[in-house]
């Protein structure tokens, strides 16, 4: 199978071991893995702070982009929203039908990384292991928007000597949310220390999300407060296994083939 | 609509003294955690819970459609009924209605009940200016008025004070406005109550003039529809002997059955009730039961303009139920107050700025008090998708004047992340100059905001797609 991963930008340029350990766990389980350099951001930040004019580039570059793949992934449930929810909102805004109908040729192949591991190659145990006490955070998009429901957890409950605890709390918003986290930082702040003392409060070393964004936010108050507990995307999860835990093969540069 | 309170800053400045009153989080996290752990069990116990909120949006939806019809057909059954109809463009127009139809009974005074369409209004007020006295009868909303205090919540106004300061309200003021608190008075809730029952019995049996608002106005028969907990409203709908209500225009339902849907979503996703205690109906006058004259004044007040707008519009769907606000953790933090609107909470942040514009500050700023998180929409008993609403209202925003630097800068975002070759002759940049990054930025701005409480994160010596073109294999890069 041919998969088109759209990365996202935010993990392009600030957490490449994402990109890194989705391609070696998808390789892994025997997918062809492309990364088309042509890809960019999905437009969100536009939209959602109020400037969905200038989401249509975007849009028509992400349907252009993507449209030779049997399987578009990205690792971000928040972002995988976004074109699911309003690209083809912002096609047919655009009045161009050839935009809509790309989007919607596009649209359907389109998964979250949990989702493309659950419902296209109906692995729930895909190998993985990580000797580590675990809290995962439900990111709001991932949760309402994209409706992962437990396949994250069934995929964390079948990763060797990870230890999966309960985070009370867990469907509250962490607060990020994009430009709100800069336009109403006090809130922001205020809701990201519950979520954290929420997630220590499980004794847990790892907050894990299957969104890198809210991680930032979240991780950069840890940063900040010299916290215990750190932050890892689901995917640097499943991709390490007994061989390699701590996923120096697969951060090298062709190592792993 | 009424104005915005005078020196009501924008919402993250309000908001920011919210988050740092550690009495105001605690009287609102358990408030608002009760309820919403409630709701969701009352909710979960219906099997058809998702096709009675469908059925509920549909409803709404093609009554708005065809909301003049309706609207029409309620007047003539009202007045039919030996009521009488006025109709209201705008708040100034319906406290005008109000004032002289209480001048004409010769009465001073009045008794209400809980009504949100009278406070957008600023009845209360409107009739201080012609020397007639509004008592508020629902217990919260007693506690608003006693205390000088603004409501802080659509059902439960003023969920942002505990019982010590509803004691200490109480032994201050219930004198100067009536019966006084009973000497010794403690701030158990049994005792507080008692306090409030005798204070306000005097009220009901001395009034003549009533004032309402309704949840509901069945169109096909005229009746108007009042559900509550505590009986104060039908107190105050039985006995005086005139009776006025101002009603939305968006509050019509065409027929009792439909009527029927909404009396399960409501008390459910209100107060966490299979059915509420008190529903009261009326249809216009009967001969020796209850008010001897009835007045309707129906409301715009910008509603027909948000119909006008295809996003804005479902926004009129909204019954005033509240699970938006309990589920909201953005209230949560920053409390009704911050909102400065008689709505706040997620409801308010769509339906402030499409009933007053977005000129003031804290009008433009309240399309923004959200994380987008959707939790309000989830549990919208007529879905309306307020996310949806809010990034449509963020649009009108910004483009209106200002918002200059931010414009500037999401532009040259945008004209970066359009084209590959510029994106990532940017990303190299920043990856070059990476030894010299602040985890800090103390500029004013989007960096302070973000640094205040976090570091920014590290920049790696190597983007994703760097390595990907230096990785060594078959597939090849495209």
């Amino acid at each position: 199978m041919r998969v088109g991963l759209f990365l996202t930008c935010v993990n392009d340029t600030l957490y490449p071991r994402t990109g890194q350990a989705t391609v070696a766990l998808l390789e892994r389980l025997g997918c062809d893995v492309d990364f088309p350099l042509a890809q960019t951001c999905c437009g969100q930040m536009h939209w959602n702070t109020g400037y969905g004019r200038q989401v249509e580039p975007l849009v028509r570059g992400f349907a252009e982009t993507f449209a030779g793949y049997d399987a578009v992934v990205t690792p971000s449930g928040s972002c995988g929203a976004m074109i699911r929810d309003n690209h083809p909102r912002a096609a047919a805004r655009s009045g161009d039908p050839g935009l809509a109908d790309a989007v919607a040729q596009v649209m359907p192949k389109v998964y979250e990384l949990t989702e493309f591991l659950v419902d296209v190659l109906q692995v729930t145990d895909v190998g993985a292991y990580f000797p580590h006490r675990v809290a995962y955070h439900p990111t709001c998009h991932s949760l309402r928007l994209m409706r992962l429901g437990d396949r994250p957890t069934t995929l964390l409950r079948n990763v060797r000597g990870l230890e999966l605890v309960d985070l009370p709390g867990a469907e509250e918003c962490c607060g990020f949310g994009g430009t709100f986290a800069v336009k109403n930082p006090d809130v922001s702040a205020a809701m990201g220390a519950d979520k954290l003392r929420n997630a220590e409060s499980t004794g847990a070393d790892v907050l894990c999300a299957a969104d890198n964004s809210c991680l930032m936010h979240l991780g950069g108050m840890i940063s900040r407060r010299k916290g215990a507990i750190r932050t890892l995307h689901i995917a640097e999860i499943l991709a390490a296994t007994e061989t390699d835990p701590e996923g120096a093969m697969w951060a090298r540069t062709g190592a792993h083939r | 609509m009424n104005a915005v309170p005078l020196g009501m800053p924008a919402f993250p400045a309000a908001a920011r003294d919210a988050t740092r009153n550690t009495t105001l989080r605690r009287n609102l996290r358990h408030a608002t955690h009760t309820i919403r752990d409630r709701r969701a069990a009352a909710v979960a116990e219906l099997d058809d819970w998702a096709g009675l909120r469908a059925a509920g949006a549909a409803v709404k939806d093609q009554t708005l459609r065809h909301l003049d019809h309706y609207l029409e057909q309620a007047e003539a059954a009202v007045t039919a009924a030996g009521g009488q109809v006025h109709w209201a463009a705008d708040a100034d127009e319906a406290n005008r209605i109000v004032a002289d139809l209480v001048r004409a009974t010769g009465e001073t005074e009045v008794v209400k009940i809980k009504s949100m369409a009278t406070q957008e209004i600023g009845l209360n007020e409107a009739l201080a200016e012609v020397g007639i006295t509004a008592y508020e009868t629902d217990l919260a909303e007693l506690i608003v008025q006693l205390g000088e205090d603004r409501p802080s919540h659509i059902l439960v106004p003023a969920i942002h004070r505990n019982r010590t300061e509803i004691r200490d309200i109480f032994r201050k003021t219930m004198g100067e406005w009536g019966i006084p608190a009973p000497e010794g008075m403690s701030d158990e809730p049994r005792e507080l109550a008692e306090a409030a029952r005798l204070h306000l019995r005097e009220k009901f049996l001395r009034a003549k003039v009533a004032v309402s608002g309704a949840n509901f106005l069945v169109a096909e028969t005229g009746t108007l529809v009042v559900v509550e907990s505590e009986g104060n409203g039908r107190m105050c709908l039985t006995l005086p002997e005139t009776l006025i209500s101002v009603v939305g225009i968006e509050k019509v339902v065409p027929t009792w059955r439909d009527l029927e849907v909404f009396l399960q979503l409501l008390p459910r996703s209100s107060t966490a009730e299979r059915m509420n205690p008190y529903t009261s109906t009326w249809t216009g006058v009967t001969d020796g039961d209850g008010p001897r004259e009835f007045h309707l004044v129906l409301l715009d007040n910008g509603r027909t303009k948000i119909l006008a707008d295809e996003v804005g519009r479902q926004t009129l769907r909204c019954i005033r139920c509240s699970a938006c606000l309990n589920v909201c953790p953005v209230y949560e933090r920053a409390g009704g107050h911050a909102y400065g609107s008689v709505y706040p909470g997620p409801i308010g942040a769509i339906l402030t700025p499409q009933l007053r514009g977005t000129t003031s500050e804290i009008d433009a700023s309240l399309p923004y008090a959200s994380s987008l998180c959707g939790a309000c929409y989830e549990v919208c008993p007529v879905a309306i998708d307020i996310p949806e609403v809010l990034v449509h209202l963020r649009e009108k925003v910004t483009e209106q004047r200002g918002h200059v630097v931010e414009r500037a800068a999401l532009r040259a975002a945008g004209w970066v992340m359009r084209d590959p070759k510029r994106y990532t002759a940017l990303q190299r940049a920043a990856v070059r100059t990476r030894a010299v990054h602040p985890r800090k930025v103390p500029l004013p701005g989007w960096g302070k905001a973000w640094s205040a409480t976090r570091d920014l994160p590290a920049l790696p010596a190597e983007s994703f797609r760097t390595w990907w073109q230096h990785r060594d294999t078959p597939g090849g890069t495209t």
